[in-house]
């Protein structure tokens, strides 16, 4: 059981490491919004899984809330960046100053 | 039954606990925001779904089965949504690999859409009606033609 315990952990946290690591490199907003969308649902297994794991049911409650906080962070964000695009012109607002994207950048070079 | 009940939960849960690093995986590996969320929404819905279960399995009471059937269900209802809105901004902030696309059917429309900016409701009524029609009766102007009117 213990092993199971680590190798759950073990993979758990990998997982969370890794979308931490996309969400400190970015490069853009909304490529941090994804990564904080999956690292909230990872926290939520991770809780759930020491639920199980312990026989502990005190977490479960915590479970509903942050999955009701990753749907609203991540909707409030996309609404935010949707509204700064509203009064552009080309539609992907290059011509309000917002910077070029990244992906155009490696799609060109 | 306790011994079958614990192999079975344990399975769910290492099964949903790998879903999370594969998840970890595609958002380090995969190129742009869209494939990042390809990879990203794997453990929202199934590896959600399997934790529940296998969390729901070891719990015993039927009160914390229904609570975890309450993040799994409330799960599924967000995540297409939050999908939606992410994916529409981040295509309309180019934020695509255009040259690792196959498909790009909403690409041949003239400098993005004018009639709907994606984050208004899905009912709302397009804010230029008549292009809107003439948009789809005549379509005979080329995709390059007709300037941004906003």
């Amino acid at each position: 059981m213990t092993v199971v315990s680590y190798v759950l952990y073990g993979l758990i946290g990998g997982g969370a490491l890794l979308a931490l690591v996309r969400l400190a490199m970015g490069p853009s907003l909304l490529d941090r919004v994804v990564a904080t969308d999956t690292l909230l649902v990872i926290i939520s297994a991770g809780l759930a899984v020491y639920a199980a794991l312990e026989r502990d049911p005190t977490v479960v409650p915590v479970l509903v809330v942050v999955s009701l906080l990753a749907f609203v962070g991540s909707v409030s964000i996309a609404r935010y960046v949707g509204g700064m695009l509203r009064g552009s012109v080309t539609g992907d607002g290059s011509d309000l100053g917002l910077p070029v994207a990244a992906e155009e950048r490696e799609a060109r070079g | 039954m306790s011994a079958v009940l614990d192999v079975v939960s344990m399975t769910c849960l290492v099964a949903g606990a790998f879903l999370c690093l594969t998840a970890g995986l595609g958002l380090v590996r995969f190129p742009d925001v869209l494939s990042r969320m390809h990879a990203g929404t794997k453990p929202q819905v199934l590896g959600v779904l399997l934790v529940m279960v296998g969390a729901a399995l070891r719990l015993q009471g039927w009160s914390n089965a229904w609570m975890l059937l309450l993040v799994a269900a409330f799960q599924m209802l967000t995540a297409p949504v939050s999908a939606h809105m992410i994916s529409r901004v981040a295509y309309r902030r180019r934020h695509v690999r255009r040259d690792l696309l196959l498909v790009d059917e909403f690409g041949a429309a003239p400098a993005g859409d004018r009639l709907y900016v994606g984050d208004e409701p899905g009912d709302a009524p397009p804010e230029e009606p008549e292009i809107a029609i003439a948009e789809h009766v005549v379509d005979d102007r080329g995709p390059g033609d007709g300037a941004p009117r906003r």
